[in-house]
């Protein structure tokens, strides 16, 4: 199996072997990270952007611990910063940063598609680190090569996501992934905050979060937003919390080694109880570990892809 | 002066027009701007002799809803280029949207439009007015008036007038000067900032969705405006099922409702879109499979009276961004006779005088305009095509000021060779 991608925009298009690459490549790079000195020459003399059009500091520092650490030269361009908020359009925007020779770029956009777009104008690879409501694909990758991690499979395994399915771009990735390599995907949420037609995507939907969790290998909890400067902001969050919150009580419920996994950040009290995120189910912390492992073999691939691309169409 | 009128001689083509019961091969004369005899074996001398042997006359199509931009938008397309990509599809009258800047919302404006119109026009060009003002939904434009002005219809395209009531009025008024309303049926309470159809393509992509809900509930509000003012209504692009069936009870209870539909909502579904493609952006969206088949069987059984381009030229400014910020919209006179060939008459949704029908002669009825027919005396508006011949959309080859078709790279049957324009060859291949 080779990776043959310039860029990685979704789970959705991937195959189960492509997957599997990936994770495997992440398994390799992993060691790296436990090293005295945490680097690997791989990407050495390229150049990541991270060009962040939303404020996530968590994604943006784990791309840019992974870029640094196949030692690669790393740029960082925030909205704040840039002329984006100018009006220059994100392909505009894309074509500048590839005029400076840059061979990834990392982006992270509130539009839907957008990544896939930016992809289709520039020749360097593009990494979506997340679009819209549509794809978040290192973070579902990370979230699988967890789960394998701890339980030396996917194939089989009940995964329940809950949360604001509709607005989750971790969500729709995950489903994809772990869908692909033969999990059973149930997702949980209120119904307000399930899309139409999700069964089409091959999971389950309850409504009822002790449903979910009962034969659940694995819970993967969502970040909940509520719209701010409401006033029924709180009585919301707290109804949420007792109809959806996962809490040591209902984990009783649940088998016994169930993993916990958030993408954080977490809202606890809300999602879920400080003892669960604290507590022994939950993998949150390794989660992020592996994170730079998985971006590390994400840019890998899709350097060492359009490295390919470009020498043949130089011969 | 008084110079002899020119003289077009279209030999040995196959004749499609229903108007008058003809599929046949037979010649046509045209003398001046009119068609002179149509008959076997005219030998007339000519200025221009066309041999059409093996290709399709039929009269040329009237779209009637078309989005030329200008005044206001000549970046997007003018009367001088959208009516030249016209008469490259083989369109010799349009129907003019109002919806420019500023919107056809008083005489003042239809005549600078007639003005522009009568300079540059390569085609017949007839124009929509607006039903409010301004396109706001807030007060009804004077519609006599318009109308003196030229207007043939009203519309206020783009959006719908939400108040019953106004409505209600406006097809009352449209009523009493004699010109027809066409509804764009959207509820926007319920479509709003909507992309994609809702549903599961929505839910991949992580767009919001329009509900088909949006479109067929507003249907249904002028079906039953439409009954209680005794006034004609005309349905402008239907896209699902369920405004299918509510045109068809309509019908049947006799009802004065025409539906139109566009080239794309029978021939793309809403899968089409899942790459982000803008060019596949348009209101109402592309629907399901079930709908794209509704739509078909409503060509076919005569629910859907009409099929026309809703040609919505866009910059690529407008069209090659975020695909949530890109202008809904895209061209389709160039290609709506292609698309009707390959996918209605190669499939046998229709014949050729089904065909002509949708294309001519059904909306000249409902516009209430002389056109779509080849009988003789009428105005010489002819087509000659060859119905088999394969292309390939190329951006590079529209003639249109905008690139947004749906149909970019595709494979399509049926080229226009000659578009014939009050007896002038507008376009020739
Ligand atoms: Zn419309
Ligand atoms: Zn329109």
């Amino acid at each position: 199996m080779n990776w043959t991608r310039k860029d990685l925009l979704g789970l959705e298009e991937l195959s189960r072997e492509e997957i599997e690459l990936v994770l495997a490549t992440a398994e390799s790079f992993k060691e790296v990270s436990t090293r005295e000195i945490k680097k690997v020459p791989a990407l050495r003399g390229k150049t990541v952007v991270n060009l962040f059009y939303e404020p996530s500091t968590r994604t943006r520092v784990s791309f840019e611990v992974a870029a640094k650490r196949l030692s690669a030269d790393v740029i960082t361009i925030l909205t704040e910063t840039s002329s984006v908020r100018k009006g220059e359009t994100l392909i505009d925007t894309g074509r500048n940063i590839e005029a400076l020779k840059v061979d990834i770029i990392v982006v992270r956009n509130n539009y839907s598609g957008a990544a896939a777009m930016l992809a289709r104008h520039v020749k360097a690879s593009v990494v979506n680190a997340g679009d819209g409501w549509h794809e978040h694909p290192t973070q579902a990758l990370l979230d699988i090569f967890t789960l394998k991690e701890k339980l030396g499979k996917i194939t089989g395994l009940n995964v329940s996501i809950v949360g604001d399915i509709a607005h989750s771009r971790v969500a729709r990735s995950n489903i994809w992934g772990l869908a692909k390599l033969g999990a059973k995907v149930t997702v949980c949420a209120p119904a307000i905050l399930i899309p139409p037609g999700i069964e089409k995507m091959g999971v389950k939907v309850t409504h009822d979060i002790d449903a979910a969790l009962r034969e659940a290998d694995a819970v993967n909890v969502l970040r909940m937003q509520f719209e701010r400067d409401e006033e029924s902001v709180f009585p919301q969050q707290l109804e949420y919390f007792k109809k959806f919150g996962i809490t040591e009580e209902r984990l009783e419920r649940a088998k016994k080694n169930i993993i916990v996994m958030h993408p954080g950040p977490i809202n606890r009290g809300i999602e879920m109880s400080s003892g669960v995120a604290d507590g022994a189910n939950s993998v949150i912390l390794e989660q992020v570990t592996n994170g730079i492992a998985v971006r590390m073999a994400v840019l890998f691939l899709v350097a060492q892809a359009n490295e390919q691309i470009k020498n043949e169409n130089t011969d | 002066m008084n110079r002899s009128k020119t003289k077009i001689l279209i030999k040995n083509g196959r004749v499609v027009d229903p108007a008058n019961q003809v599929d046949a091969v037979m010649d046509i004369l045209l003398e001046g701007s009119r068609i002179s005899r149509v008959a076997n074996g005219i030998n007339d001398r000519a200025d221009t002799v066309i041999d059409a042997a093996g290709r399709l006359v039929m009269p040329g199509i009237v779209d009637m809803h078309v989005h030329l931009r200008e005044p206001g938008r000549e970046d997007k397309e003018t009367i001088a280029s959208g009516t030249r990509a016209a008469a490259k599809g083989g369109v010799t009258s349009v129907l003019a949207m109002p919806n420019t800047s500023p919107a056809i919302d008083c005489a003042g404006s239809v005549a600078l439009l007639k003005g522009i119109i009568h300079k540059t026009a390569a085609v017949n060009v007839f124009i929509a007015g607006a039903i409010t003002s301004g396109r706001q939904g807030k007060a009804l434009t004077d519609i006599v008036k318009l109308k003196k002005e030229g207007i043939v219809a009203i519309s206020d395209d783009g959006a719908s007038v939400d108040s019953d009531e106004l409505m209600l009025r406006a097809l009352k008024e449209a009523k009493k000067a004699g010109v027809l309303v066409i509804c764009h049926c959207e509820d926007k309470k319920l479509s709003a900032h909507g992309a994609v159809n809702l549903g599961i393509v929505s839910t991949r992509m992580g767009l919001r969705g329009i509900s088909k809900e949006s479109e067929y509930k507003r249907v249904q509000r002028d079906v039953d405006l439409a009954k209680k003012s005794g006034s004609c209504v005309h349905i402008a692009h239907i896209s699902c099922s369920e405004s299918v069936e509510i045109i068809a009870s309509a019908k049947k209870k006799r009802i004065k409702v025409t539906a139109e539909t566009a080239p794309h909502y029978f021939s793309l579904a809403e899968e089409a879109v899942s790459g982000f493609d803008t060019n596949l952006k348009m209101n109402p969206p592309l629907r399901g499979d079930a709908d794209v088949a509704a739509v078909r069987q409503g060509l076919a059984d005569g629910t859907i009276d009409v099929i026309a381009s809703d040609h919505a030229p866009h910059t690529e400014n407008e069209k090659e961004i975020e695909f949530e910020r890109a202008e809904f919209g895209v061209t389709g006179l160039e290609t709506e006779l292609a698309v009707c060939i390959t996918e209605l008459i190669r499939s046998g949704v229709l014949d050729w005088s089904g065909l002509v029908k949708k294309l001519a002669l059904n909306p000249a009825g409902i516009l209430g305009i002389d056109k779509g027919t080849l009988r003789a005396g009428a105005d010489a508006d002819l087509i000659v095509v060859n119905p088999d011949q394969e292309w390939v959309v190329q951006k590079e080859r529209l003639v249109s000021k905008s690139k947004n078709s749906a149909f970019l790279g595709k494979r399509l049957n049926g080229v226009v060779e000659y578009t014939i324009c009050g007896g002038k060859i507008v376009y020739q291949l």
